[in-house]
């Protein structure tokens, strides 16, 4: 019984990772139906962003997180303005093409520009374990996880409360018309991959205290697999994000903890066929019936 | 009219295919080989600079670059009477087989080198071995452990492949014994990295020679952080220890979690851990109860002349701790200079006999002596780690 809730502690910290990230895959898509894969690339830079204010300018966790969400924002919405938006208008296959093309810009960039050694995140915060009822959960596994729940309600009511946030509803639901009623769609949609990217700018920092290591390339998978988790979620919903982050997270320690550790990433690609078999909308996608 | 253009056209295509193919083919000489002409001697360096294995490759880079000033500086190798300047030539495999093998047929047939050192990996140097065995030129790898890296199919040694490294069945079967009568420890979980040969082949190696139980044994992949719920499920099938072969990237990270849950028990790993890096990533305080078998002690070296000139050179010029891939690399250069020496010639075919002949060559990761596999024959150590710092080495033989 420890076991179990030690691994449900373990994939709950994992798994919160993967919906930060799931989030913002979730929100482009919803907004202008792309898949952005370079926003695991983006969770790099957050990460290498935390790790270069707190060595130089000794930064503290709340200052590093936040300036790397600022950070991830205006590398988003960058990317966004000279990747995507003259491809706007364009086939989406093209829009997608030229992500993954940003994304081993920035891998490969990183790696020419700071070598693609491994470093060591500095280890602002201390960790020390709490034993309850002998499961161990540590400060920075509780800490992971309550940023991550704010920043996913703080981002729930942005898009619920604000004028941005209904703004950015009435884009996706439908471009034109918003765009009749006067909002302002280049706008609209850079502030949507600034709130997703500032969103894997904060996971980039909360992985590195977590694990305390940084690499050009360590966005690579987080990023498929946070994209997988949009999937099962339903993509373009954000309640759905953060629950397929958690399943993924939860799904990938179940495996490991049964011995099939090799297979935990064959078990995500293989839930994304599945979804795509079977439940293609996702958990909470609604299942939007093509007018004819 | 539009037909003749259609045969010129075909013709001229003909043509260039011909020409394409004609480069492939390897230019037949007289003599086997390439000799040496000019006054250089020249070593192709077929490395990972980039790609999944780049961090290595950067290391081994450092070493060979160190190895040859070094060499330079001192007028070059002795070629029967007359001083030779080595002229380094340097190409990325990105971590590919396909890229290696090209780049080896470029060296061997543009840049008409003597040898080759490289690659850092098993898969791309054994995809060099087809080039560079037409062309009767010799490569030293590094760092290939994968035990057939230097034998044919049918058992017998390859005439052209070299290593400056241990085996797996070497290394492995040194930990099982360490692990049994050091450690006294008789069940042991064992963690590999699935996704090199490395990896797969030193917990292959480890479970044969093994005596006591392996309660569990667990795969991760390159680049994989969480190893939490790894460690809990190994956590509660009581083990004395954890092998754990893999590189110092992800090791780092299992050591520094199976501490911060509590585990303390010995966590015993191999040359892929030796380095400074491992600590750092593990953090010092996690980094105890360490223990890996490695070609290269910081510690040992201090009785090993050729080493403490080589880690003092290496401060010197990098300001940081010289890591083992570096002194690997390193000894690989100085292995062709001493076959060059005792041939007195740097034709490849005659540096290929010499490296064969290699015989208590004094190197900076022990005494080298390659035997008839061609694999080098040196001392093992195990260094332990507290605090992050070396702070005891076995002699194990």
């Amino acid at each position: 019984m420890q076991t179990f809730f030690q691994q449900v502690i373990n994939g709950l910290s994992l798994g919160s990772i993967y919906a930060l990230l799931a989030l913002g895959y979730t929100m482009v898509y919803g907004i202008i139906k792309l898949i952005n894969f370079a926003h695991g690339d983006i969770y790099m830079l957050g990460a290498f962003w935390g790790y270069y204010v707190i060595n130089a300018w000794h930064f503290s966790f709340i200052e590093a997180l936040l300036s790397s969400m600022v950070v991830g924002a205006v590398s988003g919405v960058v990317i966004e303005y000279f990747a995507y938006r003259p491809l706007r208008h364009a086939p989406r296959i093209t829009a997608l093409i030229t992500a993954i093309g940003v994304s081993f810009l920035l891998e490969n960039g990183m790696s020419y520009l700071f070598s693609s050694n491994t470093r060591d995140f500095p280890q602002i915060i201390s960790q020390h374990n709490y034993d309850i009822g002998g499961v161990l959960i540590s400060n920075i596994q509780i800490l992971i996880l309550v940023t991550a729940c704010i920043l996913m309600i703080l981002l729930q009511l942005i898009i619920k409360k604000t004028k941005m946030g209904k703004a950015m509803r009435a884009v996706s639901v439908d471009a034109d018309a918003a765009e009749m009623v006067g909002i302002n769609i280049n706008r609209t949609i850079s502030f949507t991959f600034a709130l997703g990217s500032a969103l894997a700018g904060a996971a980039g920092v909360l992985i590195g205290l977590y694990y305390n290591s940084t690499d050009p390339l360590m966005g690579m998978t987080p990023g498929i697999k946070a994209f997988v988790a949009a999937v099962l979620g339903g993509i373009g919903s954000v309640p759905g994000a953060s629950v397929g982050g958690f399943l993924i997270g939860i799904l990938e320690t179940l495996f490991q903890s049964i011995g099939l550790s090799a297979y935990k990433d064959a078990v995500v690609y293989g839930v994304l066929i599945i979804i795509l078999l079977v439940l293609p909308a996702g958990i909470f996608g609604k299942n939007v019936k093509e007018k004819v | 009219m539009k037909s003749t253009y259609k045969k010129i056209a075909y013709i001229i295509s003909m043509a260039f295919i011909a020409v394409i193919f004609a480069g492939c083919s390897t230019a037949k000489t007289s003599s086997k080989g390439n000799p040496q002409t000019g006054n250089t001697i020249k070593i192709g360096e077929n490395m990972e600079l980039s790609g999944a294995a780049g961090g290595y490759g950067n290391q081994m880079k450092q070493g060979i670059k160190m190895a040859v000033d070094e060499i330079n500086k001192q007028g070059g190798i002795d070629v029967n009477g007359k001083k030779k300047k080595i002229d380094l030539k340097v190409k990325d495999n990105k971590t590919s087989t396909t890229t290696s093998a090209s780049v080896a047929a470029q060296f061997v047939n543009n840049d008409k080198v003597n040898a080759i050192v490289g690659t850092a990996t098993t898969n791309a140097g054994t995809a060099q071995i087809p080039n560079i065995t037409k062309a009767a030129v010799p490569a030293i790898s590094p760092s290939a452990t994968d035990p057939n890296f230097t034998l044919q199919k049918n058992g017998q040694v390859q005439p052209y492949v070299f290593r400056a490294c241990y085996q797996n069945n070497f290394q492995g079967g040194t930990g099982a014994k360490f692990i049994s009568d050091t450690l006294k420890a008789k069940r042991v979980a064992v963690l590999y990295d699935n996704s090199t040969d490395y990896g797969t082949g030193l917990a292959k190696a480890f479970k044969k020679s093994f005596k006591g139980t392996i309660v569990d044994s667990q795969a991760y992949t390159e680049g994989d952080k969480d190893f939490n719920a790894i460690l809990t499920s190994f956590k509660h099938k009581k083990m004395d220890a954890i092998y754990v072969p893999g590189y110092y990237t992800e090791v780092g990270l299992i050591v520094k979690q199976a501490r911060q849950a509590g585990m303390n028990v010995p966590i015993v790993g191999t040359d892929g851990m030796a380095d400074p890096k491992l600590a750092q990533i593990a953090g010092n305080k996690n980094a105890h109860n360490v223990f890996y078998t490695t070609p290269f002690s910081t510690k040992a070296s201090t009785s090993n002349p050729v080493a403490k000139k080589f880690m003092a050179a290496y401060e010197k010029k990098y300001h940081a701790e010289a890591p083992t891939f570096s002194a690997l690399a390193y000894d690989s250069i100085y292995m062709i200079k001493q076959a060059i020496e005792n041939e007195k010639s740097a034709d490849s075919t005659k540096i290929a006999e010499g490296l064969s002949k290699i015989k208590n060559f004094k190197c900076v990761t022990g005494s080298i002596t390659v035997n008839k596999h061609h694999d080098p024959e040196k001392p093992i150590a195990i260094e332990q780690l507290t605090n992050g710092k070396v702070s005891k080495t076995y002699q194990v033989k």
